[in-house]
């Protein structure tokens, strides 16, 4: 009789890869349908866009590297990377924009470093990086979130498709700077932090106007997400903890040229980086101490590259800056193994 | 060495040795220049002219060197050599010459050149000399010449821009616009592009490398199994 003596781990949730992925797309819904009823159709056709594309690219590069394609595409990855680049990305961008940082994500920052569980960076903030240096005056042209730019399915498809915009919806129109872009304009100008929120109606009550509405839906789906222990509280929380701190910090000092934390927390895309962006299992730190200090630098680099930085939202930059890092973190967090 | 193999100094200089793609040498005016065809074009020469001086010069007095002195007279004849290439350029082609700007004079630090006049012409004959720093050059430019060409299409969507500051005004209109209406990849024109397009260029003769010595093991066994004795 032979004994068969598998090796640790020995107790294992029964999570699959695709099961994770699953609840990680659920909990985005609540956003999405936000974003959708706010802006308009347009970030679904991109979300749908999108996923054809990380699909078909999955697929390729699948079978050009001789993997089975089968397992692989239907683990769900390839899918959150493509629907968290389509809600990076200004939802009135040209078709060619999704298509090309997607293929660009799937293709270079994916596959080219070895496939799910090997790339070093995220993918979909590799993929947003590239389109917004290469392509800054796309990757910059918000639609409006004033009630009067909700823009209807027809209207969306001539945006993403059409090489003219729909007469009554001329791009200036309806599209104009983020709140964060904003801000750092007008306080380039040196205006108070006071005066320029009550100047224009792009800002809410909390963050951006309608932004903010987008972030507590994000909010809402990331604490289930927590709930259900896809993600640990670690990231998010330390994230969010350390850019409120500093913004606090700076808002205390002057109010009248730092924003407020509140402001940080619910404009741009903190909200989305903090849950679904930065707690991205591969790329992320994985001790949890090293998490913390994962966490923590993060909203660290966010505060500043807003705050001092060329670009005006950082969230990519910042996650992208610790990816790199994340090796040494977990190198120098390893936990002592007992008995030693 | 008494018969030396000048075949195998161009085939290594060209190809199995290629300084950008096998000793992954000089990267650093490699990927800063190639923003264009005509750029890595000028830089392309430069290094390949300074290349050969400095070969051909080392092997002439490689006997007179004392062991322990070669390296600061290798970079005093290799400074000698791009301070002419660099007036040279001034003088012919001044708008071209402020377009590479410090990359003319950073040639000298380029450690290609040392290298070969180091592990090649401070060894071998002058006329090996010569041929070793010509295909060397040569490499050299030619990788330059791809990367920049290629980064030129996807940037820019044109080939041999400016072409006029390498050949005179005649050629103004060299230039190919491949696409129209392009509003640019700017990617591929900053230095990120240098290395993914590097990159590329890489892993491309890896695998034309690969496929080479998959078939030349494939002939090898057919003849095996025949029980030809090939293997003399």
């Amino acid at each position: 009789m032979s004994l068969y003596a598998p090796s640790s781990p020995h107790i294992h949730n029964d999570n699959s890869i695709t099961k994770i992925m699953l609840k990680v797309l659920y909990a985005l819904i609540p956003g999405i349908l936000v974003y959708i009823y706010i802006f308009g159709f347009g970030v679904a056709i991109n979300i749908l866009l999108a996923i054809i594309t990380a699909l078909s690219c999955e697929a390729i590069m699948l079978k050009i590297r001789q993997r089975p394609i089968m397992p692989f595409i239907t683990d769900g990855s390839a899918v959150i990377t493509a629907v968290l680049l389509a809600l990076s990305i200004p939802s009135i961008a040209p078709w060619w924009i999704i298509f090309l940082g997607t293929a660009f994500s799937i293709i270079i920052a994916k596959h080219l470093y070895g496939g799910l569980g090997y790339n070093p960076f995220n993918p979909a903030m590799v993929g947003y990086a590239m389109l917004l240096i290469s392509f800054p005056q796309q990757m910059t042209t918000w639609q409006l979130s004033t009630p009067a730019t909700f823009i209807g399915l027809p209207d969306s498809f001539k945006f993403i498709f059409g090489d003219h915009t729909p007469a009554q919806l001329a791009t200036d129109a309806i599209s104009g700077a983020t709140p964060l872009d904003y801000l750092k304009n007008q306080l380039g100008l040196s205006h108070h932090v006071s005066d320029i929120m009550n100047s224009s109606n792009v800002f809410g009550l909390l963050g951006g106007n309608g932004f903010e509405w987008i972030s507590i839906a994000f909010l809402i789906g990331g604490l289930w997400l927590v709930k259900q222990k896809i993600i640990h509280w670690h990231i998010p929380a330390t994230m969010i903890g350390s850019l409120a701190a500093v913004a606090t910090l700076f808002y205390v000092i002057d109010p009248d040229q730092y924003a407020s934390p509140l402001f940080h927390i619910f404009s741009g895309a903190t909200i989305l980086g903090a849950f679904f962006i930065a707690t991205d299992p591969v790329s992320a730190a994985t001790t949890a101490k090293g998490k913390i200090i994962y966490g923590a630098c993060i909203g660290l680099l966010i505060y500043i590259i807003r705050t001092w930085g060329g670009y005006p939202d950082a969230i990519a930059f910042a996650v992208l800056l610790m990816n790199m890092s994340a090796p040494t973190i977990d190198y120098y967090t390893k936990p002592k193994t007992y008995g030693h | 060495m008494a018969d030396t193999d000048y075949k195998k100094i161009t085939t290594n200089g060209l190809w199995y040795n290629n300084t950008a793609l096998v000793q992954l040498l000089g990267l650093c005016p490699l990927l800063a220049v190639s923003s264009t065809f005509i750029n890595a074009l000028g830089l392309g020469i430069a290094t390949t002219l300074v290349m050969i001086g400095s070969n051909v010069t080392v092997s002439l007095v490689r006997d007179q060197i004392k062991q322990e002195l070669r390296i600061p007279i290798f970079v005093l004849i290799i400074a000698s050599f791009v301070t002419v290439v660099e007036l040279a350029m001034n003088a012919y082609l001044h708008e071209l010459y402020k377009i590479l700007g410090i990359f003319i004079p950073l040639i000298v630090t380029n450690c290609v050149i040392i290298a070969r006049a180091e592990a090649f012409a401070a060894k071998n004959n002058v006329k090996a000399s010569f041929l070793d720093g010509l295909t060397m050059g040569l490499g050299f430019t030619f990788v330059l010449l791809l990367l920049g060409g290629m980064r030129e299409i996807i940037g820019q969507g044109t080939l041999f821009s400016q072409a006029h500051l390498m050949f005179g005004e005649g050629f103004r209109e060299l230039q190919l616009v491949l696409i129209q209406d392009y509003g640019g990849f700017l990617l591929a024109i900053l230095p990120p592009g240098a290395f993914i397009g590097l990159g590329f260029l890489i892993a491309a003769k890896n695998v034309i490398e690969a496929r080479r010595s998959k078939k030349l093991a494939a002939i090898n066994a057919s003849e095996l199994a025949m029980g030809t004795d090939t293997i003399k």
